[in-house]
């Protein structure tokens, strides 16, 4: 067993302590928006988390079209890792969504594109996942696997594009002038500067923690190897 | 017409063929041999070009598998435990559709002699679902003779073959033969295998464990030959 | 049994086309004798249309808004029962290798099975737009419904055909294919109910072109796709 890189230690304490210092920013560095006041916190950790999970899913896609070319099961690793991250980032994002919407719109959900697409994408991973454990030979799972991120990756932009074609009710944020657009704000030069921060520090996070999932599939992979050595 | 070269089959992380080596010119009768789970099917699988190999050459007829996979399929008749039937549509109506994947011409004609030649003929209008299984292995047959392929891959085509059915198979067999076209069949039939092969290879633990042409058994007979190369 | 058969076209594109065609007619003539898979989709869209009925207690007015709605419901639900067994009949008989054995691209498997699946869709389809109409006494039959469920059939039955390809080689099987088909069709349910409901409410055209749009884009982009990927998904 390898033991963890000294690389890998180090941007863990990075990660947390970039962590604590994106909470001290959105807390005491950026200033206290006019009208939705404390709650409007929120936003800096959910689009932070909403870009990361983005980041996961290109990387899923990408790995998945590597998968499909060079049969290198090291893609699958780290695809699955991807898919593994951004589900999670995104479900932040949901969540945090879902905080910040109902002091402001007084309701937990709405139906706009980002939201709903955020949603069907969840499913699409969980559905990743379930095919990937109706399959025991890793090889016809990691090509399924690349078809179906392939394929869900695909729908997702034709899924926003859908649900757009619809009013939507999310807030255009940046500059947001629209007078359409409810729960739209201005952003101070400090709110953009912690934004951009959050989104800086949960890359890094992701990096982290992709790095360590990445880790954990290798590891896995070697397990099984050792143990089908024992039975033969 | 046949060279095998080095071929490794892995599935996940177990080796089935470790570098199997394995040539049969045209006119040959090979029977392989070997205890279940050796690889037997994988190989022949593989030799169908239904599976690809992990590692090595596998050449038929001058075609390389798997890039010029297309090529060998045209003179390849493959049949194995399943029939490859379709329940739902009378045997003239199987062949007549494989006739047409095969793009053959004089297709009428061509059905009526194969429906002669494995005695199905008066039964050309029924649905295959209410045949026996001795009647769905002999269109089975047909199905693979049926463009009149140069090379013949059989697994187990015995079994469960009633008597009729087993000499109906042995005729097959022996006609094609006749024609000098290239057989490998692999079985658990040693007396039937000895009466028709040109040549018995044993596969066991991933190669060719040994080999032997008919002439040169001579005093022993096929059972001694395929103990004494199990235990070496 | 002295001489080969030679074969019988020789162009590429002629041997395809040829391959699509028997396996769409193979599919065809199979289920036309058993019925079994068109009268299970029938019967079981009749039943949705049926709980529809209940669950939502239909009136008039109301009607217009949803009725496209659950029409698509319907079809994509029938739509997997079709797409299930049409797959599993070549699973389950071996009959997969068969068709894999045979010197043709994996493309035309694919597009056969896409020919055959569309084919029963429409068919069931076009039974229940009339018994629909029949139930609710409102004409539900019109060109550009007929046009929207044909592009949106087509979407459906690309992604499900090699979804379904997939699905039939796992353990859970039937059960996989609604899970990995219904969030990637998304889009085509969105704008083939939009577009349906344009339709019926007679809405101006240049309000409907747009989900028109998205339906082409999305069938030639997964029909594409599709095409390109089915050899993964059958090869081992």
């Amino acid at each position: 067993m390898t033991p963890t890189p000294r690389a890998l230690r180090v941007l863990e304490i990075i990660s947390f302590l970039l962590l604590v210092a994106a909470v001290w920013m959105v807390f005491f560095f950026a200033p206290l928006e006019a009208v939705m006041g404390a709650v409007q916190k929120v936003f800096y950790f959910h689009v932070a988390n909403a870009w990361v999970g983005m980041l996961g899913f290109i990387a899923a896609g990408i790995s998945g079209i590597a998968y499909l070319r060079t049969h290198d099961m090291k893609w699958d690793i780290v695809e699955v890792a991807a898919v593994e991250i951004s589900l999670v980032f995104f479900l932040i994002a949901i969540v945090t969504g879902s905080i910040w919407a109902y002091p402001v719109w007084n309701t937990w959900w709405t139906w706009d594109p980002r939201l709903t697409t955020a949603a069907i994408l969840e499913l699409i991973y969980i559905a990743y996942m379930l095919l990937r454990q109706g399959i025991e030979d890793p090889e016809r799972r990691a090509r399924f696997g690349a078809v179906y991120t392939l394929i869900g990756g695909l729908s997702v932009p034709l899924t926003f594009m859908s649900i757009r074609l619809f009013r939507t009710i999310h807030p255009v944020v940046v500059g947001g002038s629209n007078a359409a657009a409810q729960g739209g704000f201005d952003m101070s030069p400090r709110m953009l500067q912690s934004m951009l921060f959050s989104i800086l520090v949960f890359s890094v996070i992701f990096i982290t923690l992709f790095w360590h999932r990445i880790r954990i599939g290798v590891l896995a992979q070697t397990v099984e190897q050792l143990k089908l050595k024992l039975t033969q | 017409m046949i060279e095998v070269r080095k071929l490794i089959k892995r599935f996940g992380l177990k080796t089935i063929l470790r570098g199997l080596d394995f040539h049969v010119a045209q006119g040959e009768f090979v029977v392989l041999l070997g205890p279940n789970g050796a690889g037997k099917t994988t190989f022949l699988r593989i030799l169908a070009s239904l599976s690809r190999p992990s590692l090595g050459q596998v050449v038929i007829a001058g075609h390389t598998l798997p890039v010029q996979a297309a090529e060998v399929r045209r003179t390849l008749g493959v049949v194995s435990h399943q029939p490859l039937l379709y329940g739902d549509l009378t045997a003239e109506e199987n062949l007549r559709f494989y006739g047409r994947m095969y793009d053959l011409q004089n297709l009428d004609a061509r059905l009526t002699e194969v429906l002669q030649l494995v005695g199905l003929e008066h039964r050309r209008r029924d649905l295959v679902r209410t045949f026996s299984r001795g009647m769905q292995q002999r269109l089975a047959i047909g199905r693979a003779v049926l463009h009149d392929p140069e090379v013949m891959l059989f697994d187990e085509p015995y079994t469960g073959l009633d008597q009729d059915a087993s000499a109906m198979l042995d005729d097959v067999l022996r006609n094609v033969a006749a024609r000098g076209r290239t057989v490998v069949m692999t079985s658990h039939d040693l007396a039937r295998a000895e009466e028709l092969g040109s040549r018995f290879d044993v596969l066991s633990r991933g190669v060719i464990a040994a080999s032997c042409l008919q002439q040169e058994l001579g005093s022993s007979n096929l059972l001694t030959f395929y103990k004494q190369a199990l235990a070496a | 049994m002295n001489r080969a058969a030679p074969r019988r076209s020789s162009t590429v594109a002629g041997s395809f086309l040829r391959a699509v065609g028997a396996i769409a007619w193979k599919d065809l003539a199979a289920e036309l004798r058993s019925r079994e898979l068109l009268s299970a989709m029938l019967v079981f869209a009749l039943l949705v249309i049926l709980i529809f009925n209940f669950a939502l207690e239909l009136d008039v007015k109301t009607r217009a808004t949803i009725t496209a709605g659950v029409l698509w419901v319907t079809f994509a639900f029938a739509g997997t029962l079709g797409l299930n067994r049409s797959m599993a009949v070549e699973k389950d008989q071996g009959c997969l290798d068969g068709l894999l054995l045979a010197p043709v691209d994996r493309s035309a498997i694919y597009f056969g099975k896409v020919v055959s699946n569309l084919a029963f869709m429409l068919i069931v389809e076009a039974i229940v737009l009339p018994v629909y109409s029949f139930l609710y006494n409102t004409n539900v039959v019109s060109l550009g419904l007929v046009g929207v469920i044909l592009l949106g059939s087509i979407g459906y039955v690309a992604v499900g055909t090699l979804l379904s390809s997939m699905a039939v080689q796992t353990r859970t099987r039937d059960v996989m294919l609604p899970i990995l088909l219904f969030p990637v069709i998304v889009p085509v349910l969105v704008a083939a109910v939009k577009a349906s409901s344009g339709f019926l409410q007679g809405l101006p055209m240049n309000e409907i072109l747009p989900w028109l749009n998205l339906l082409v884009v999305y069938d030639i982009i997964f029909i594409a796709i599709a095409f390109m990927v089915f050899d993964y998904v059958v090869e081992e």
